[in-house]
């Protein structure tokens, strides 16, 4: 037996991220539901580890942590100075460069 | 580490503690997710995928990976998470997501292809992988898996571990940059400013004078006398409303232990 229940419970989890970006409206929690993905793909590597036998799949998790904690510091510093310019937290009100 | 338990916990197959505890968080793990999806409240959704990142942590343990699964605890639940929950309560505590779609048929359209793509993926990947044997870490975590990882982190990976602290300073001070508010020269109220406008003409320097001083009442709606007899509305708390008294309030109280009340005079 081996453990591809993990891939099947980190695909899951990868739609679910994706099916919540697609739904929600806060940009908060659209941001949340990225890290959701960036979770998945993490359980994904640490488990190809294991069916390798190398580390090198861990070392992959481990820096895609360093780019999410970077990514999470400028996104929400981003969504700070919309909300502080526009008072608010919809992804449907920033549209100014749509056209 | 225990080298017995590094045995046990890095064997490619499943054991049927590993089964359990997979069976048991699983079900959690997923449940914290479509919770951050599914509840309105900002908040409850920041702690339910808190809830799904520390079974996630346990996943990794569990994996032979006992030193991602502690970073993944200390940085994505003690630190991204919280970093979230401070930018919630900052920025969108109260606000509701929108019940107007934009694009008409999008949230139904997004769950069906979610539906569909997770099937698509979980069988493919249940098929394909499952008759693969797995080879296990308890190679490459015979001296223990923090050295293990320190060995690969500081020979191959070299050059991205020092790339990662350039991403990590440009990151610092991107965040500084976006979150720091510009203010004109006078508009900071610092000593001199304000030392400026108690001076200014018009405006009287010295210490307000309470409230009921030299008035003819010592209740606090009472505004205070100043030296030329007028009343100085600003002796009067904000929040005490200016209002005429009634008759009854307005006659003299019993006094000398009479129980009637004075006559209005």
């Amino acid at each position: 037996m081996t453990p591809e229940y993990y891939l099947v419970l980190a695909a899951v989890l990868f739609t679910i991220g994706a099916v919540g970006v697609l739904i929600r409206r806060n940009a908060i929690v659209v941001f949340m539901c990225v890290e959701l993905m960036l979770n998945a793909a993490n359980l994904t590597l640490v488990t190809f580890a294991r069916i390798n036998g190398s580390l090198d799949g861990q070392i992959m998790a481990f820096f895609v942590m360093v780019v999410a904690a970077a990514e999470v510091v400028v996104g929400l510093a981003i969504i700070m100075s919309i909300f502080r310019s526009r008072r608010s937290a919809s992804v449907d009100d920033a549209n100014l460069l749509k056209y | 580490m225990n080298p017995a338990l590094t045995g046990v916990l890095a064997d490619g197959g499943v054991t049927t503690g590993e089964a359990v505890t997979f069976w048991i968080l699983a079900p959690i793990a997923l449940a914290g997710a479509i919770g951050m999806v599914l509840l309105r409240n900002a908040v409850h959704s920041a702690l339910s995928l808190v809830l799904t990142m520390l079974s996630l942590g346990v996943f990794y343990v569990l994996q032979a990976g006992p030193f991602i699964g502690m970073v993944q605890i200390i940085v994505y639940t003690g630190a991204i998470m919280m970093l979230f929950l401070f930018v919630i309560m900052l920025v969108g505590r109260n606000t509701r997501d929108s019940l107007i779609e934009v694009l008409r048929g999008q949230r139904v359209a997004a769950i069906l292809l979610g539906i569909g793509f997770a099937m698509l993926l979980g069988t493919g990947l249940a098929r394909g992988i499952g008759s693969i044997p797995a080879v296990g870490l308890a190679e490459a975590n015979v001296n223990g898996n923090v050295e293990g990882i320190a060995k690969l982190l500081f020979t191959r990976y070299i050059f991205a571990f020092e790339v990662t602290s350039a991403l990590l300073i440009t990151a610092a001070v991107g965040a500084m940059i976006l979150a720091h508010v510009e203010k004109k020269p006078g508009e900071k109220m610092d000593q001199k400013v304000l030392s400026r406008a108690r001076f200014e003409k018009g405006n009287y320097p010295g210490p307000k004078a309470g409230p009921g001083v030299f008035a003819t009442s010592d209740s606090v709606a009472t505004p205070a006398l100043l030296p030329d007899g007028t009343f100085t509305e600003r002796s009067v708390s904000k929040v005490v409303p200016a209002r005429e008294l009634t008759i009854a309030e307005a006659r003299p109280k019993a006094v000398n232990g009479s129980k009637e009340y004075g006559a209005i005079k």
